[in-house]
């Protein structure tokens, strides 16, 4: 029953990464190329290596792939939001269906 | 379960593949490859960690804590590089 229920955990964490590299072809602009390459890949991430840290014998080693999850949750919006700050602000040309909506003041 | 990891990474493999694919695509802008660069890397993490279901694959799970932690110093370097140079 474990077995099957790791099969399955790791298939869809599979098929999640699977997505992130498609979407990269598939979308039209660099601002939504970058929904597709944090977010399915990270969440991908998350569910591969939770179904493998509960199969290793060691909880040591499950520790360490556990600490890899938090560690790419803490760091993978960060350095997604720095990526699009840095296109918006470098002028990079929008896509056709990305709409862009000017924050009311300045930053507080 | 031994076919479904190799189908595991075999879909890992063509994820990759496809990450490289963007990175090489000649119409790609620089934040282009660098997002490709990024999820290419949170998909090798995610390959190796894979691979520590088998005994020989744990040794290199002190080497995937690393490489996260300077695949983002990366990332956020060449974005860094990009506000101040310019696409």
């Amino acid at each position: 029953m474990s077995d099957v229920v790791t099969a399955v955990v790791l298939l869809v964490g599979v098929s999640l990464s699977l997505l992130a590299g498609v979407g990269l072809h598939r979308f039209p602009d660099v601002f939504a190329r970058m929904h597709a390459a944090t977010k399915p890949a990270t969440l991908g991430l998350a569910l591969v290596l939770a179904a493998v840290a509960v199969r290793v014998p060691d909880a040591g080693d499950a520790a360490k792939l556990l600490l890899v999850v938090v560690l790419q949750f803490l760091t993978a919006p960060v350095g997604a939001q720095m990526v699009g700050r840095a296109t918006y602000r470098a002028g990079t040309e929008l896509g056709a269906g990305t709409t862009v909506e000017e924050p009311a003041g300045p930053p507080t | 379960m031994s076919g479904v990891v190799a189908v595991c990474f075999g879909a890992l493999a063509v994820s990759g593949l496809l990450c490289v694919a963007r990175v090489a695509r000649p119409g790609s802008s620089l934040p282009d490859r660098l997002v490709a660069l990024d999820a290419l890397l949170v998909v090798i993490v995610t390959g190796v960690g894979l691979g520590a279901l088998t005994q020989s694959g744990r040794r290199f799970l002190d080497l995937l804590v690393v490489t996260s932690l300077i695949g983002f110093i990366g990332t956020v370097t060449v974005a860094r590089f990009i506000e101040r140079r310019g696409a």
